[in-house]
């Protein structure tokens, strides 16, 4: 599913470079449940831009369902994005004047599907997980959790190849980030890809796989029984 | 292309953030309100300013038939020069592209009139229809001499205030239509009209060039020619044009009646031109000065346009952010806030043309002001001011919205 050979990025800091990845080597299978670990500034973050596309490596390669991410004008960014990948964020990145429907229904609007199917579509996922009841409420009336499932609908709603979720309970409190974390096994174990950049370690043992990123590079790569999140709630 | 799921996904945008709707339409449409009233003012100042000081039409040039006073070929002096109808074809003809307005005029001082039972002494004009504009008088009910009545040498006659306040005690409604007496000639009464150029302009009876001629048996006289020439702007050019027309149809005259060139009663012209400079002046400086007004208040809405456009874009990098990760295209972000900001911009600004004009419709109705006379836009530019201001909004929304198109995602979704 994801296949990357020598990945190295670097942003300019004044005069000097600063080198963030320095020769990264991934690859992902379909159906992982892979966790990025590592301390501020070991670069899991800006991996992770780069993986979804929203950020693109100086050298090295990178397939992602055999397509070469490489060199995309704007326009196939934004389809590739489209298609092939869906986001959560820390900080939800909900659009406050939509209510959670609408919210669910964005991705579908950017791929031309019509608005009754659109809507259709988002009332299932937004079931999935857990938030019918909530459609018609906007952002600004949920809970943090309740935010985060909403965000997750949406990233599900394009019914893309990858999850990629940036410390998608970093915001929340223990209880609510185990209900999150919960969720996204349930996805996992319907058969998606989801890669997720996290700190907490108790998050991490939630996965199927670790991967350890310092000073960017990958210093270790293991393969855990996860930790059943139900258990913990 | 119009593309109806995309104006749901806009006016759900525009219909859920009524606040900043709300203040944006108030900008555009206030900015709109003002420029209108603006320009309204502008316009009856002026009309008011230009009323004020007008009373004859300042660009005409009358060619008068005299008595010569110099022999000339044989011929001796004291000769009495009259034009007749081929003359006056003759350089109409001749000039056509440069004249504006054109007529003869033949007067007859003692019009002894009678109606019913009053009666009155005034001057008998035998005239043509462009009369009304060489005079400079406006009609206050019925209408001036027509083409037709000049052909058909009709009994009408248009009547000045004099005889309307003598005649009809100053009921000029009622005297259109009536029969008056002129000479013990009977004529309708077709028309009334005002003029400001004094007192003497308003004892004037306009009757067709056609009849007074049959009337005086005149076949072979036809009075004087009058003329404007087109509008020109500048005054010197204008001055010169119509000198040069005015000696050209002068001496042309002179030599067909074998006038000697040097008499200066023989045939002479009169060139009001020569004593308009401060009136081309004043209509000159007026034009510059609500130019400059009207310029000024279309960039200041500009500017208020485009400002807020600016503030709603960066008000929404991150909602532009959001929707770059979830698959929009710089296209469709460009698309979608341009078509909320020209949505706004036409509806709002329409508001406001349009209280404007209203605005200005209660002014016009309700105030009299003796410098401020008819505060009216013309239609026409009350709806390029818009289309230009909508424009500019689009414009101004537009660089914004392509610089946020480009912003990468990452960067706009940084949390702060």
């Amino acid at each position: 599913m994801i296949e990357i050979t020598d990945l190295h990025k670097s942003y300019p800091v004044g005069n000097r470079k600063l080198h963030v990845l320095k020769g990264i080597n991934f690859s992902a299978q379909e159906g992982e449940l892979i966790s990025i670990m590592g301390s501020s500034g070991s670069g899991k973050s800006t991996f992770l831009n780069i993986l979804g596309i929203l950020d693109e490596g100086d050298e090295g390669k990178y397939l992602l369902d055999n397509t070469p991410i490489k060199n995309l004008s704007e326009k196939v960014a934004a389809n590739y994005r489209n298609q092939f990948l869906g986001f959560i964020f820390q900080s939800f990145n909900l659009i406050n004047y939509k209510t959670a429907l609408d919210n669910v229904a964005l991705p579908l609007y950017y791929q031309g599907v019509n608005r009754k199917e659109r809507l259709e579509k988002s009332l299932f996922y937004l079931e999935k997980v857990g938030l019918a009841d909530w459609a018609d409420h906007l952002p600004s009336e949920l809970s943090g959790g309740q935010k985060q499932r909403v965000a997750i609908a949406r990233a599900l709603a394009s019914d893309p190849k990858v999850l990629l979720a940036d410390e998608p309970t970093g915001a929340l409190d223990t209880k609510t980030s185990y209900e999150v974390m919960d969720l996204i096994q349930q996805i996992n174990d319907e058969g998606k890809t989801i890669l997720i950049v996290t700190h907490e370690p108790d998050i991490a043992k939630m996965t199927k796989r670790i991967v350890h990123l310092k000073d960017g590079l990958i210093i270790k790569d293991e393969r855990i029984e996860p930790v059943k999140a139900m258990a913990n709630v | 292309m119009f593309n109806i799921e995309r104006w749901q996904e806009i006016f759900e945008a525009i219909s859920k953030n009524k606040l900043r709707t709300f203040l944006t339409g108030l900008s555009v449409s206030s900015g709109i309100f003002i420029l209108i009233i603006l320009l309204g003012v502008a316009e009856g100042l002026k009309k008011g300013i230009k009323k004020q000081f007008e009373q004859d039409i300042p660009t005409k040039i009358q060619i008068f038939p005299g008595t010569t006073s110099k022999g000339f070929k044989g011929l001796n002096p004291n000769r009495r020069i009259k034009f007749n109808t081929s003359d006056y074809a003759h350089v109409t003809e001749k000039y056509k592209p440069e004249i504006q307005y054109q007529a003869t005029n033949l007067v007859k001082y003692g019009g002894v009139t009678t109606y019913e039972d009053k009666n009155g002494n005034y001057i008998l004009y035998g005239t043509m229809p462009d009369n009304l504009f060489l005079a400079n008088a406006y009609l206050i009910a019925g209408r001036f001499i027509s083409e037709k009545d000049l052909k058909n040498k009709a009994k009408v006659v248009v009547l000045g205030q004099r005889p309307i306040k003598d005649l009809f005690d100053g009921d000029y409604k009622a005297a259109i239509g009536k029969i008056i007496s002129i000479n013990s000639i009977k004529f309708k009464v077709i028309g009334v009209y005002e003029d400001n150029g004094g007192e003497r302009q308003d004892t004037y009876m306009y009757i067709p060039h056609s009849t007074i001629t049959r009337i005086y048996n005149l076949t072979n006289d036809i009075g004087r020619m009058e003329f404007t020439l087109n509008p020109i702007e500048d005054y010197t050019t204008a001055l010169n044009k119509a000198e040069d027309f005015a000696q050209r149809v002068t001496n042309q005259l002179k030599a067909k009646y074998s006038v000697h060139p040097d008499d200066l009663k023989g045939v002479r012209y009169y060139n009001a031109l020569e004593g308009g400079k401060s009136f081309y002046m004043l209509n000159f400086g007026l034009k510059i000065f609500f130019w400059g007004i009207g310029i000024l208040t279309l960039i200041s809405g500009i500017v208020g346009v485009s400002n807020i456009m600016l503030i709603i874009v960066k008000e929404r990098t991150k909602e532009i952010g959001i929707r770059k990760a979830l698959g929009a295209q710089p296209k469709a972000i460009v698309n979608m806030i341009l078509h909320e900001s020209i949505f706004i911009t036409i509806i709002s600004g329409l508001i406001g043309l349009f209280a404007g004009i209203i605005i200005l419709d209660i002014i016009n109705n309700n105030l009299e002001i003796e410098f401020l006379l008819n505060p009216t836009v013309p239609f026409n530019v009350a709806v390029i001011t818009l289309i230009i201001l909508i424009i500019a909004g689009a414009i101004a929304g537009y660089i914004p919205a392509r610089h946020a198109s480009k912003i990468k995602p990452i960067v706009a979704l940084r949390d702060e």
